[in-house]
């Protein structure tokens, strides 16, 4: 690990201060992804801030069809969250699915989300539940955040504190883990609210993105059969050692109409 | 910088480089060299020690996060004498053959367990997916947790 | 047997010894030890396949804080330090030597695959080491790489000396009979197989912590070795590092070695000629990244296998054309595993009268392949039991039926076959038929149909593996090409006090030598099982040994040590005899007491113990003390054999393979403690399975690992795999005193073929490669 500065602020403002002040400043939440690319010095930044020290950014509220999860709150906490099992099942179980026992122990929903990792779970969330991203300085729609490859909405020194997820009717995520690293090759999340059906994507392309296809098809009806009649395009998606282009879109496919299946089986 | 804690019951105040992990801490500077290092991605697990008594990689975490916690390694949990029950399992089903992955499966195991979701194979198969062993195949590891989570 | 020992002795499920320390975190592994004034270790590799090194700048980094020393190659090579010697030397078909390429620890003059080390950073902390080897700027001339086995042997030649990059062209049996074979034959079945390249990933990555004494002259390395006296051999006979009475290398508890921690490295050398030269102690200890890159590859063949059959199905002939990659050097035991340990294995359990096997073991600019679990018998039982498994399929015959027709029969051991070895026996019926009870092949039908009623592919696979293990005897071994002999030593130590301890040239990292061994004399002597310590892995110590690999510990040195404690015995009747005025040819020795036959007359071994160290009663004629040593040089291999079954289930919408279901039924001889044997044979299936559907090493045309983390190379985890159904049935082995043959290499062997034999069942095709995943499998389904 090269050298840095930590910093453990208290309040959200003395956080974006010694990022300004930092030559090349990065914010560090759960650590799970930045900790192990500082260890194989992949990254070099001049000053860490651990955002762990300021109150106020963990914890689950639920409130009328809504579910706001704190930007440090840990992957466990949200699986294990009564409250979440009981409003957004989908969430609890896919919070639940991300890395392993003790990434989901340390793991923060913010720090997830605003890295956009191609292959991380929560995305397919933030764009499937049509959820507003509170940040220090703004609210930015689910669906807008994630722009590119480990790129999002976010502005240099700008933290999420919150995201909040609309509560669908129902809704369902599968997930098609990497056998290696255990993250997506693909994940879809199919949620049903009243005015209409939403689809997330993660694993398959640069970032996590809603799939008109499968919503427009969906939209019009519910049911497994209805994705099989897609045809996902799969000219953007990423090819690797683990999977094809064409094989991930087949496995869109198969989580999308499982996906579906499990969603209807809530009834 | 100067970060206190507490390991296995023992407070600790030690001034340490922002960019030493906990692992490092652990082995070099506490000499507890039962956690053990495996990988530098973060995969393997045997480096798994209890934070506020939850399973975490203390090579994904810094020793300065942890400034004020309560850690736990494989030292502290029992003695020779006075066995944890997941270690008792682990001597009892075979659950090990080199050793090396050994303190941080059980710790990772005794966490799943204290979870509530070692109920049967299948979670338990599920729940040591952040640990990874070439010697056992798992199989007599699985035998264990269940063993140990009818006792503990 | 002795009665005192029931629940200790030899065939007891005897809870571990060395368990104690390794769950409570007292294990005490190379990377714990440190010592005072170490200094820390950090190579510089290189970042291309194949390139020329030019000038190396130090100056920056010298400069850098806690910066001690930097030398690289052509430091070490100034030093006279020798190469890297390949242990076992092998004859091309044409009497021609094979062609062995230097290796120089560090490299000096070019480099041949990515990560090679050609210098090391010695630093004060690893944090400085890193960051100088960072500063080093080195001029390398980047030349083209030969990276694909394929087609090697015309690319440009990687070694000067060796044309076509072929290091040799072995062959074995009879060329002619087996094409006379052929053209009698009813039927030949083709098939091409790839056996793909594995990483070994013992979770222990490699380390080395040595001192150098300038009073004494002696240096004492802490390694992560299976075998640090053949370690200490090469590292003064080969290298010159220095002589072998000042040199000492301890292996002290070691996190796994799966065959990759056989070899001696570039890193263990050069830091232990560190020490000396920098007077300091150097310690060393990977990162998973240099395991990858560094430790020795296994596996890795390319082969085409023809099998001829009679209009009955029974096996005529065998012909196999296998292309081996060695990698870019030869590593110790590099030249033997696709030669020696894999030809000889290519009758399998079946009375196949002509073979006709040659390989073509060929550099590449890769990481040197070796030995890993296995070590060419895995690759031979893919070869046989793959072929016997499509003849079986294209003659419309049950697999079971055709393996049976063509098997050895008990009666017929000894066994000649063509290949050179001689089976001393066996009853591969026996496995076969309670394996197919365990699998409940009769109800696999039904389970069949009840996967395609759910939309899913069931499939079931065959292996009846025989491997060759404890490698011997040693004449004959020398005289086919080993460099060193086979045999093992053992040293049963009885204390005054009657306690003994133990000393074995064989080497534990996981296998449980420290209970195994104590149950052996224990039960020999007589002595309560706590009462006997192990000690193995200190050239310090142990007289001398060759280590453990290939399934040979019990087997070999497990019989030196039988050897050693009939010595005791004998020794200790000749004091008894003298004690109780008995003449020595009446007195027997059973349960640890010495009596005059047909008399209550007796001593206990402890009474003897205590006499031999305090001679006052003593015969005039014998030396005092009681301690014995005992070299032992096997008459002949050990065949373990067996049959493994794998059941599987394809979900053809995603290709995703579930192994089911996994029954192995082995003969390993004469079991000493069953749950450890059922434990090692759990772990070599484990890593079948996981090279099967999971493991690949995989280079890009530049010769980059990019299967260079876990996070894509795929390690089987818990949740990838069954629940084993595990039995033995037993012949014992008819040459060594425990009728023992071996079984911690089985599992691995086995299981491979098992497992393709299953999926293409399932998926009615042959042609799908290891690992099968689950793309593949998906592409077939669809009908690519």
């Amino acid at each position: 690990m090269y050298r840095f500065n930590y910093h453990r602020p208290t309040s959200l403002e003395e956080a974006e201060q010694r990022l300004d002040a930092g030559e090349d400043a990065l914010f560090l939440a759960g650590g799970q992804t930045l900790i192990p690319t500082l260890n194989l010095r992949l990254a070099s930044p001049s000053d860490l801030i651990d955002l762990a020290g300021i109150d106020g950014l963990s914890g689950i509220d639920v409130a009328d069809e809504m579910v706001r999860v704190g930007a440090m709150t840990r992957h466990a906490e949200v699986a294990a969250s009564a409250d979440v099992q009981a409003s957004l099942p989908v969430l609890a179980d896919l919070a639940g699915q991300i890395g392993d026992a003790q990434v989901r122990n340390r793991g923060t929903l913010g720090g997830s989300v605003a890295n956009s990792d191609p292959a991380a779970d929560y995305p397919a969330a933030v764009v499937a539940l049509d959820a507003t991203v509170h940040t220090t300085r703004r609210t930015i729609p689910g669906a807008e955040f994630f722009l590119s490859l480990f790129e999002t909405a976010l502005q240099p020194g700008e933290i999420i504190t919150a995201v909040e997820f609309r509560v669908p009717k129902r809704a369902a995520y599968q997930k098609f883990p990497n056998p290696a690293s255990r993250y997506a090759v693909v994940g879809v999340l199919v949620a049903e609210f009243d005015d209409g059906v939403r689809v997330g994507i993660t694993g398959a392309a640069a970032c996590a993105y809603r799939s008109d296809d499968l919503e427009t098809a969906l939209n019009a009806s519910l049911a497994p059969d209805a994705v099989d009649a897609v045809d996902i395009d799969y000219d953007r998606f990423n090819s690797d050692l683990h999977a094809s282009a064409e094989y991930r879109a087949n496995l869109v496919r198969v989580m999308a109409r499982r996906a579906v299946e499990a969603l209807l089986r809530e009834g | 910088m100067n970060v206190e804690f507490t390991v296995n019951g023992t407070a600790h105040t030690l001034d340490v480089e922002p960019n030493t992990l906990l692992v490092d801490v652990l082995r070099s500077t506490l000499g507890l060299t039962g956690t053990h290092v495996g990988c530098d991605t973060s995969q393997c697990g045997a480096c798994t020690v209890h934070l506020e008594g939850r399973a975490v990689k203390s090579c994904a975490v810094l020793a300065c996060q942890v400034d004020g916690g309560t850690i736990t390694t494989i030292e502290g949990i029992g003695t020779v004498d006075d066995l944890h029950p997941m270690q008792e399992a682990f001597r009892e089903c075979h659950a090990l053959q080199c050793g090396f992955c050994t303190p941080g499966m059980i710790m990772s195991a005794i966490d799943l367990v204290e979870r509530g979701e070692a109920g049967d194979e299948g979670s338990v198969r599920a729940g040591l997916e952040g640990n990874i062993c070439r010697c056992t195949g798992y199989h007599n590891i699985v035998r264990a947790v269940l063993h140990a989570a009818q006792r503990m | 047997m002795n009665d005192r020992n029931t629940d200790t002795g030899i065939g007891a499920a005897v809870l571990r010894k060395e368990d104690r320390r390794f769950i409570t975190g007292f294990g005490r592994y190379t990377d714990d030890i440190n010592e005072v004034g170490q200094c820390h270790a950090v190579f510089l590799r290189s970042p291309y396949a194949r390139a020329d090194i030019g000038e190396i700048d130090v100056s920056a980094p010298l400069e850098m804080d806690g910066v001690i020393a930097i030398l690289t190659g052509r430091d070490m090579a100034a030093d006279g330090l020798g190469d890297l010697p390949c242990g076992w030397s092998v004859k091309s078909k044409d009497g021609s030597d094979m062609i062995s390429a230097p290796h120089p620890p560090l490299a000096s003059e070019r480099v041949n695959y990515v990560g090679e080390p050609y210098g090391v950073v010695l630093a004060e902390t690893r944090q400085a080491a890193r960051d100088a080897a960072e500063a080093v700027a080195t001029d390398f001339g980047e030349l083209e790489a030969v990276v694909v086995l394929k087609t090697a042997t015309s690319s440009e030649a990687i070694h000067e000396a060796v044309p076509q990059n072929r290091c040799y062209l072995w062959e074995l049996g009879d060329e002619q009979a087996t094409d006379a074979a052929f053209q009698n034959a009813a039927h030949v079945v083709t098939l091409e197989l790839t056996n793909n390249r594995i990483i070994p990933n013992a979770i222990e990555p490699r380390a080395a912590l040595a001192t150098h004494n300038p009073a004494s002259d002696e240096i004492t390395l802490y390694t992560t070795s299976q075998n640090p006296h053949l370690a200490r051999l090469i590292l003064s006979a080969f290298v010159g590092l220095s002589p072998e009475h000042k040199l000492r290398l301890i292996a002290p508890d070691v996190g796994g070695g799966f065959g990759s921690k056989i070899f001696v490295y570039p890193e263990e050398t050069t830091v232990a000629w560190a020490a000396r030269r920098i007077a300091r102690p150097v310690k060393w200890a990977a990162d998973r990244s240099e395991s990858f890159l560094t430790d020795a590859h296994g596996r890795d063949h390319l082969s085409r296998v023809e099998l001829a059959l009679d209009a009955d199905g029974q096996f005529l002939g065998l012909r196999v054309r296998t292309t081996a990659n060695l990698g870019a050097y030869l590593s110790l035991f590099a030249a033997s595993v696709p030669t020696y340990l894999y030809g000889t294995l290519l009758a399998g359990q079946y009375r196949t009268p002509a073979i006709h096997v040659e390989v073509e073991g060929v550099y590449t600019n890769t990481v040197p392949v070796d030995a890993v679990r296995g070590a060419g018998r895995p690759e031979a039982t893919y070869v046989v039991e793959r072929i016997v498994e499509v003849a079986a399929r294209q003659l419309g015959i049950d697999p079971v039926e055709l393996r049976r027709r063509n098997m050895i029969q008990p009666d017929q051991f000894p066994y000649q076959t063509p290949v050179a070895l001689v089976y001393d026996t066996g009853n591969y019926q026996a496995s076969l038929d309670r394996a197919l009870d365990a699998i409940d092949y009769g109800g696999f039908p039904a389970r069949r149909a009840a996967s395609e009623a759910a939309g899913k592919k069931r499939g079931l696979g065959f292996a009846c593996y025989i491997e060759a293990c404890g490698l011997a005897p040693s004449q004959l071994a020398i005289s086919l090409g080993a460099g060193v002999g086979l045999y093992e030593s053992g040293e049963v130590r009885v204390n005054p006090t009657g306690s003994v301890t133990v000393f074995t040239g064989s080497h534990s990292h996981g296998q449980g030598h420290e209970t195994t061994f104590a149950q052996i004399v224990s039960d020999r002597l007589g002595v309560p099982f706590d009462d006997v310590e192990v000690v193995h892995g200190d050239t310090g110590r142990v007289e001398f040994g060759l280590g453990t690999y290939g399934s040979r510990s019990v087997a070999v040195g497990g019989s030196a040590l039988v050897v050693a404690a009939d010595k005791v015995i004998a020794k200790g009747k000749l004091i008894a005899a003298h004690m109780l005025k008995a003449d020595p040819a009446a007195i027997d020795f059973e349960s640890g007491e010495f009596s005059v036959r047909d008399s209550n007359q007796s001593l206990s071994f402890g009474e003897v113990a205590f006499a031999a160290y305090v001679p006052a009663d003593y015969p005039e004629d014998l030396e005092p003390g009681l301690s014995e040593k005992a070299f032992y040089d096997p008459e002949n291999f050990t065949f373990p054999a067996g049959t493994h079954i794998a059941e599987v289930e394809i979900d053809p919408q995603t290709g995703v393979t579930e192994v089911v279901a996994f029954v192995a039924v082995d003969d390993f001889g004469e079991v000493i403690n069953p749950m450890i044997v059922e434990g090692q044979v759990h772990g070599g299936i484990a890593q079948g399975i996981g090279q099967a559907l999971l493991e690949h090493g995989v280079y890009d045309d530049q010769g980059q690992l990019i299967t260079g983390s876990y996070m894509d190379y795929c390690m089987p985890r818990a949740d990838d795999l069954p629940d084993f159904d595990v039995d033995t049935t037993i012949t014992p082995c008819t040459h060594n005193p425990l009728g023992v043959k071996g079984c911690g290499e089985a599992g691995a062997i086995g299981s491979p073929a098992a497992v393709m034999n299953a999926i293409t069942d399932a998926l009615g095709t042959e042609e799908i490669t290891m690992p099968a995943t689950s793309e593949k499998v998906w592409r077939i389904c669809r009908g690519d």
